[in-house]
């Protein structure tokens, strides 16, 4: 039996009277790379979303049923969203730095959380900046702002300002979408160094890609969740039609 | 063959074909001469002012006492007591204006009828004639609260219950506030919803998020507003009139419950009560001009620190 880190059942997400996700079911393993895709509308940033409760954030959204992260309801009145954020952290699609200096992005997380000593402080920026293969190329100018990185720079700083609050989940939405090719490389290189020690949901357009860097892969189609299962396994014989389809670029 | 009608010719982008476009030319005209409009006004304004204002102008101007009556002398404390007015009413008027305005961005629910009161609040507040903030005042300040102050501390003794800093640059601070909610208000806007979501989903509270993100990147539209405030401050007459204004003072105040002289005031009353307004126009002038250089420098001065805040953010 594999090892689960997140249920969900029977997740339902709706934006007013519109029902945009349908009935989701289905297991996340741990340590692993689970890829979604699927076309454009179809759920899987929504899906995504709703697993660090970042839809909270989105007047008249109702969601129904159940995401179980090791066990425990995220949606439970008794869990507190903020601890749900910390060991479930978020890469975005368009990157983000915050318009401090780079040291200071990395730590942003840390000093939240109460760290206030500065060796300790300087110890997390330095691993999480190596674990985010970015460490080499700003480690003379970490004081510098990070508004002057390139895109791909920019990007695996996010990743490093995400790993400096140590989650034990990461999700990715379209993390290397608007990255030039030697840039999505790196961070696809990166999603594999990181699985050894986290669990890693990234959505993706990008077919290549999720064939490249997942262990596991989710189609979405017009808010359903159509078939689930090993990468190999769906990308050479996908159950459901719509998701050889989808695969084999007849739509989407 | 026949030609095809949206066939393009060598000459369909020429703008010879049609003649001149007066209508165009028209409008490009009467733009034009508004803007010059605009700036010949401003120079006429600037120039008389400077040109006559220039022969009292002086540092002995600027740094000494009224003597005679008023048509000698300098404008020393009603320079220092304009100083006084805008330094209260910022301290009162933009943490009260910047807290309203995280209410209403941040906290307040889009359709929450609190938030549109307060909103339509403001907006009425911003449009009530500045004479009328000077009647609250005097009814609000001096005679409900500084007598009450009065009454239950001070055993009835007259000390707060009459015009003075305090109760002036409080009813200034009631004027400028609309701006200063509106300026912070656009500046908290413009921070993008992708950093709020980079700090929430770091596990930062709300408050962590706006305080850490959402702040820092609106304290160049905190100044702007503070900016705003303060040359409106500066210039407004009317609210002070009854609240702290005085005609004459030898001295300079000493505390928040003493009466100022003020540069607007100043004006009005050397060109309306003065017993002899011909002998005092050049003073008027003077003061007109110290009055302009004053809001006109602040004004720099913010622009400065705005542009290096930005250049910082950089």
């Amino acid at each position: 039996m594999k090892d689960i880190k997140i249920e969900v059942k029977d997740l339902c997400l709706y934006y007013g009277e519109k029902k945009a996700l349908k009935e989701i079911s289905l297991e996340i393993p741990r340590n692993k790379v689970t890829a979604l895709i699927g076309p454009s509308g179809c759920g899987k940033s929504t899906f995504l979303r709703c697993i660090n409760r970042m839809n909270d954030l989105i007047p008249d959204v109702k969601i129904t049923g159940q995401m179980l992260v090791e066990g425990v309801d995220i949606y439970d009145k008794n869990v507190d969203v903020v601890n749900i954020r910390k060991k479930i952290g978020m890469v975005f699609q368009k990157s983000n730095p915050f318009p401090k200096s780079i040291y200071e992005n990395v730590a942003y997380g840390p000093k939240i959380n109460g760290i206030k000593d500065k060796t300790q402080l300087d110890e997390i920026v330095e691993t999480s900046l190596r674990q985010a293969a970015i460490w080499e190329e700003v480690k003379d100018r970490l004081g510098d702002s990070a508004m002057g990185l390139s895109g791909g720079q920019q990007q695996r700083l996010c990743i490093a300002r995400t790993l400096a609050v140590s989650p034990d989940i990461i999700l990715m939405d379209e993390p290397a979408s608007a990255l030039d090719p030697i840039s999505t490389s790196k961070i696809e290189e990166l999603v594999q160094e990181l699985k050894e020690q986290y669990t890693i949901i990234i959505v993706t357009h990008n077919m290549q890609q999720a064939a490249r860097t997942s262990d596991y892969t989710a189609f979405f189609y017009l808010g359903e969740l159509i078939e689930i299962g090993k990468t190999n396994g769906i990308f050479t014989k996908p159950e459901q039609k719509q998701t050889e389809d989808y695969i084999t670029g007849r739509f989407g | 063959m026949k030609k095809s009608k949206k066939e393009i010719t060598p000459d369909f982008f020429s703008n010879q074909k049609k003649g001149v476009d007066i209508k165009g030319k028209l409008v490009v005209g009467i733009t034009q001469v508004a803007v010059l409009l605009i700036i010949a006004i401003l120079f006429v304004i600037l120039g008389i002012i400077v040109y006559e204002g220039r022969e009292r102008f002086s540092w002995e101007f600027i740094s000494s006492f009224p003597t005679d009556g008023m048509t000698k002398g300098g404008i020393f404390p009603a320079l220092i007591g304009t100083f006084i007015l805008v330094v209260v009413m910022s301290i009162a008027a933009v943490p009260f204006g910047t807290i309203t305005a995280i209410y209403l961005t941040e906290y307040a629910k889009e359709n929450s009828k609190i938030a549109a009161a307060v909103r339509f609040s403001v907006r009425t507040l911003a449009v009530v004639p500045s004479i009328i903030f000077g009647l609250f005042g005097l009814g609000f300040f001096i005679q409900f609260l500084g007598a009450g102050i009065d009454k239950t501390f001070n055993g009835g003794e007259l000390h707060w219950g009459q015009p003075n800093i305090l109760w002036a640059s409080l009813t200034m601070s009631l004027l400028t506030l609309p701006v200063i909610i509106v300026s912070v208000e656009e500046a908290l806007k413009t921070i993008p919803r992708e950093l709020r979501e980079a700090s929430l989903a770091l596990g930062a509270t709300k408050w962590q998020t706006i305080k850490n993100v959402v702040l820092p990147g609106s304290v160049s539209g905190i100044m702007t507003g503070t900016i705003l405030a303060v040359s409106r401050g500066a210039g407004e007459v009317a609210p002070i009139l009854f609240t702290g204004a005085a005609y004459y003072l030898a001295t300079l105040p000493e505390s928040l419950s003493d009466q100022f002289m003020n540069l607007g005031y100043h004006i009005y009353i050397m060109s309306t009560q003065s017993s002899d307004v011909e002998k005092t126009m050049p003073i008027q002038f003077a003061t007109t001009l110290v009055l302009l250089i004053l809001t006109l420098s602040l004004n720099l001065v913010a622009v400065i620190i705005r542009s290096r805040i930005r250049r910082k953010a950089k």
